[in-house]
């Protein structure tokens, strides 16, 4: 029995020490397919004529995610137009986090009449697989000759609680640049958020 | 009599509370005042609590961070509970809820004006998730940073093992 205890111990430890590789600026931004609020399944096929894709992960449950969840839902009316429509996946294990399941993750956007797919990624395969962190989070996707590149990773801006009116807005401008055919100038940036709630 | 009694609740009052009042106080904090902090300090070991009012994991491990700091009371170790609300909830969030969990260990507000330039400062690996927590043995010039929720015993393991 005690060995078995210390076992279990030991793979614990080691489980919630493994390294979370988050993909970076550079890297090809990988295939999924989740289940929409609405129950459709949605992939980046699901978007013949886009030019590129702004993955979100975010919830219900953040506070951070809900300061930024009207700026979400005006870059989803803005930069779809513009060829990056905006895809939110929800990251959060549903067991851990109540709040985060997918009826609650329906009724949100319902509610708030969200103009994306909002995804439930089932066993956190995607989470894992960009190596999301914390909501809010965000990579912008490019469709390039060498496949889809990420080409920007971070933020949504640099003014969480609006307190500031001469705010850098990094997604726009990076969507923008993008569209001018260059690299965004301001390529990665890092803000506090709520950590991504794993599956023990 | 009747005054002497008032006396007396007076003074018993202010030495109930006094101490407690001191215990949360919540002071704004740099990066460079806490680097100076640990510099000059006499304790070996410091422990850096990164967390907010709006964070439930934070809230969830700061009483294990109260137990550590209370069983290590004799040990040469510092711990500093800083969070990372913005200045406008200091008198509305932070202070209260210092006071409500009668926090022990010293509690501070990160006075910095760019997330993007203190979350690299910290720790490169920081990717500014919360909770997070930085371990510093100043005898044996060692860091380690975690972004993650720690439970007791394992802020205890790695108290003991920096």
């Amino acid at each position: 029995m005690r060995k078995y205890l210390l076992l279990l111990l030991m793979s614990a430890a080691i489980s919630s020490s493994a390294q979370i590789k988050t993909l970076v600026v550079g890297q090809s931004a990988p295939f999924f397919t989740l289940r929409n609020v609405d129950n459709k399944l949605i992939s980046f096929n699901s978007y013949p004529k886009a030019k590129g894709f702004i993955i979100v992960f975010t919830c219900n449950t953040c506070p951070v995610a809900k300061a930024y969840e009207q700026r979400i839902i005006e870059l989803g009316k803005k930069m779809a137009p513009l060829g990056y429509p905006v895809l939110a996946v929800n990251p959060n294990d549903a067991d851990i986090s109540s709040g985060d399941s997918f009826a609650k993750m329906q009724a949100r956007a319902k509610d708030k009449n969200y103009p994306f797919p909002y995804l439930y990624d089932a066993g956190q395969r995607v989470t894992n697989m960009y190596g999301a962190t914390k909501t809010p989070q965000l990579f912008i996707a490019q469709k390039t000759k060498k496949g889809l590149i990420i080409q920007y990773t971070g933020a949504i801006d640099d003014d969480q609680e609006l307190e500031n009116p001469g705010r850098t807005k990094y997604v726009e401008r990076a969507v923008a640049a993008l569209n001018a055919n260059k690299l965004p100038a301001i390529k990665a940036t890092k803000a506090i958020g709520c950590s991504v709630k794993r599956a023990d | 009599m009747r005054t002497l009694f008032r006396c007396w609740i007076i003074f018993c009052l202010i030495f109930t509370v006094m101490p407690r009042v001191n215990a949360q106080t919540v002071k704004l904090l740099t990066l460079n005042q806490l680097d100076q902090r640990i510099k000059q300090g006499r304790d070996t070991t410091y422990i850096v609590n990164f967390w907010a009012t709006w964070c439930a994991p934070c809230l969830k491990e700061l009483p294990y961070f109260e137990k550590l700091g209370a069983n290590l009371k004799n040990k040469k170790v510092k711990i500093f509970l800083v969070s990372a609300d913005t200045k406008s909830k200091l008198e509305k969030a932070v202070i209260p809820l210092a006071k409500r969990l009668k926090l022990k260990n010293e509690v501070f507000l990160l006075n910095e004006k760019s997330q993007q330039v203190y979350i690299d400062r910290v720790d490169k690996s920081w990717s500014g998730a919360l909770p997070a927590t930085l371990f510093i043995n100043k005898a044996k010039r060692k860091r380690e940073f975690y972004e993650k929720e720690f439970t007791y015993a394992e802020l205890l393991k790695t108290y003991n093992s920096i």
